[in-house]
């Protein structure tokens, strides 16, 4: 076998006439973090449950582990960790019968649920709490017992689909540790996010866009190979923001404009150029301007020009 | 098949440590049998006793003093009240307070002596059929019985023997004193263990749908048949214990006792519990809500036990539509395994047909829900 945990060929799934992934392809490396976003309803959800066993393909192949989904999947299950962006725990149970249960469920020996299960308690700071009934636990340790239940029988490969949705911001700085950590120790993990930072985690990303892959890469490369113009940010009055946004999109030489937070960022064609055309445009719109600065790009600027070049070509494939 | 047992452990263990925390449902899995037992024996009771008698008496003789001792003293009468004419009677009707006038004509005495037709009436508040309907078939015995002895007693002062050509002789088989409990907790038995079983069985399954949990069951390398099987075996001992609870409460309370074969009998219990479990199931592959599962399951358990297996109303007095529609009712043929075994003391040979209905029943409602199953996670 070579050094792919998963190879993934012209992937689709139909519900009836609705094509909800379409001739997705792409490989992930033994032993990395590899990002697979999308927004909601892109069909993130969809691929997963395909790689996990739990929706026959319509056509296509996928090998996860070195198994085929559509035909090994027992194998495919013994190999794999789940974990969904529902916590799948038993709300009535205490922490200790839920990693006992998952335990149970695939088959873990005594001794090695014992380990295990002070395995999960370490990682998920959990210890001393064991007899705790999981639904009294708050978000960031529910899903971190989520996850140990997960990966309680070690799998390889593990899936987390949207993981961080509904924690904490240092929960999810937390989990993402948990993550590194997985990954360092070997094991290949595929996780699914609508949080752009924190794709800059991963070793390699997918975009998805209504069932269609359309960008793959590091997100190094994302970034060097999407966007080659200068990226300016713009600061200005936060009253004027919205003024400034509608004069400049109009303007020919803005490539692409978009609000990050209380600043734009424009995309020109020329940095100098750029910078003299904005201060000159948002002067007689009476806008006043804090600071012009080229930047570098993040995934955002990505993601959402991509998203847009995207838009652009349905547009012009429906006209 | 040992490493499928294993895999199976760790979810009974799981369900029963739910149950035991979920208040309301090991309070609907053991309290409700008692509670329905102790209801349905005696408050949903047919036998008529002690209705409320008024009498009206025009004649006031020896004789007609003699022939009202016959209710008055029959327990299935309760002498209440003495009118003085039509208007009470009405009066004590309406109010509630009698449900059952006998009225004795003037000269009743004499015109029975002088041998004459003497009618009596019998005035019934008709509000309550079944009630009715016995006091009144009570009431033309007693006047028989009274017209019987008055006509011996002629025949003896002849010197003659009073023949009767046809000697009337009821003798009733198996429940002798006609009590409605030793038909009621037979049948008890299946419409709680039905009712408890589909309604528990399908809210465990779509509780995971709901929570999530499902998903994660799904994922593992468990198949759906150990699923099953995990989340069904303590579902089954809990009926078992219910059905034996109802057992023991009716023997204790209205001493109903089993007269066949107690293995018989738990054979037909288990085949409807699994029965009623594969329903359960059935529901839960085709609704995700808690809330629709619960409808369904009501609907689709009480209605057809209630109404159509049955239970309270006989089978044969309904319409031919709704004969046919009783099929549907698996207790229907459970409730003639049970009353027949526990009653009558019959054997399997008896009722081997109900029991291959109720067998097919539940591997038709297992083994759909299985497959259906399967084919979500394919």
């Amino acid at each position: 076998m070579n050094g792919n945990a998963i190879e993934v060929r012209d992937l689709t799934r139909k519900f009836g006439a609705f094509t909800a992934v379409d001739r997705i392809s792409f490989d992930v490396r033994r032993g990395e973090i590899f990002g697979f976003l999308g927004a909601n309803g892109a069909g993130k959800s969809t691929t997963i449950r395909m790689l996990c066993g739990l929706l026959a393909p319509t056509s296509g192949t996928a090998r996860v582990g070195g198994f085929d989904v559509r035909t090994q999947t027992e194998q495919v299950k013994l190999n794999i960790g789940y974990m969904s962006q529902r916590f799948s725990l038993y709300d009535d149970l205490t922490v200790a019968q839920n990693i006992r249960f998952y335990g149970g469920i695939y088959g873990l020996n005594d001794a090695r649920l014992r380990e295990r299960l002070a395995w999960v308690l370490r990682m998920a700071d959990l210890e001393g709490r064991e007899e705790s009934l999981t639904r009294t636990l708050a978000g960031g340790w529910k899903q971190r017992l989520a996850l140990g239940c997960a990966i309680l029988h070690e799998p390889e490969i593990v899936f987390l689909d949207e993981p961080t949705g509904g924690v904490d911001p240092i929960s999810r700085r937390n989990f993402w540790e948990l993550i590194n950590r997985l990954s360092a120790e070997g094991v290949t993990v595929l996780v699914t996010t609508h949080f752009l930072d924190e794709a800059e985690y991963c070793n390699d990303i997918i975009l998805i866009n209504a069932g269609r892959l359309i960008a793959a890469g590091s997100p190094a490369e994302l970034k060097s190979t999407h966007i080659t113009n200068p990226i300016l940010e713009v600061r200005v009055d936060e009253a004027g923001i919205v003024g400034a946004l509608e004069t400049i999109r109009v303007s020919p030489w803005a490539l692409e404009t978009s609000v990050f937070g209380t600043a734009l960022h424009i995309m020109v064609g020329d940095e100098t150029e750029g910078k003299r055309l904005i201060r000159q445009t948002l002067a007689a719109a009476g806008v006043a301007v804090h600071r012009i600065e080229r930047i570098v790009p993040s995934l955002e600027d990505v993601f959402l020009y991509l998203l847009d070049q995207e838009a652009v070509k349905a547009g012009t494939e429906k006209g | 098949m040992t490493t499928m047992l294993r895999a199976v452990k760790p979810i009974i263990v799981k369900e029963f440590r739910q149950i035991r925390r979920d208040p309301t449902s090991l309070g609907m899995l053991l309290v409700l049998p008692a509670v329905l037992i102790v209801l349905v024996g005696y408050a949903l009771n047919f036998d008529v006793k002690h209705t409320p008698l008024v009498i009206y008496d025009q004649d006031r003789t020896v004789e007609s003093r003699e022939f009202l001792d016959k209710f008055i003293q029959s327990e299935f009468f309760d002498y209440r009240f003495s009118a003085e004419g039509y208007g009470d009677i009405e009066e004590h009707f309406l109010h509630g307070r009698a449900s059952i006038a006998v009225v004795i004509p003037p000269r009743f005495a004499r015109t029975l002596i002088a041998g004459n037709d003497v009618r009596v009436q019998i005035l019934v508040d008709g509000s309550d059929a079944n009630t009715a309907g016995q006091a009144m078939a009570t009431a033309v015995r007693l006047t028989a019985d009274y017209a019987t002895n008055v006509v011996a007693a002629a025949f003896a002062r002849s010197g003659r023997q009073l023949y009767v050509p046809v000697d009337f002789q009821p003798r009733v088989w198996y429940n002798p004193d006609l009590i409605s409990s030793k038909f009621l907790v037979p049948g008890l038995i299946g419409f709680i263990i039905v009712l408890t079983a589909v309604i528990s069985t399908s809210l465990t399954v779509v509780r995971e749908k709901e929570r999530g949990t499902m998903e994660q069951l799904m994922v593992s390398p468990l198949r759906p048949v150990q699923i099953v099987v995990g989340k069904t075996i303590p579902y089954v001992a809990i009926s078992l214990v219910a059905a034996t609870a109802i057992l023991v409460l009716g023997y204790l309370l209205f001493d109903v006792e089993v007269r066949g074969s107690i293995l018989l009998l738990y054979a037909a219990i288990l085949t409807i519990i699994l029965g009623a479990l594969g329903q359960g199931l059935l529901i839960s592959t085709v609704t995700d809500s808690q809330q629709v599962a619960f409808m369904m399951s009501v609907f689709s358990s009480l209605l057809p036990s209630f109404l159509l297996s049955g239970f309270i109303f006989p089978v044969a007095s309904m319409p031919v539509v709704l004969q046919v529609l009783s099929n549907i009712a698996v207790n229907k043929f459970f409730l003639v395994v049970v009353r027949s075994v526990m009653l009558k003391g019959a054997g399997f040979d008896a009722v081997w047909p109900q029991f291959v209905y109720m067998i097919v029943f539940a591997l038709v409602m297992l083994g759909v829900s299985i497959k259906r199953m399967q084919k979500r996670s394919a």
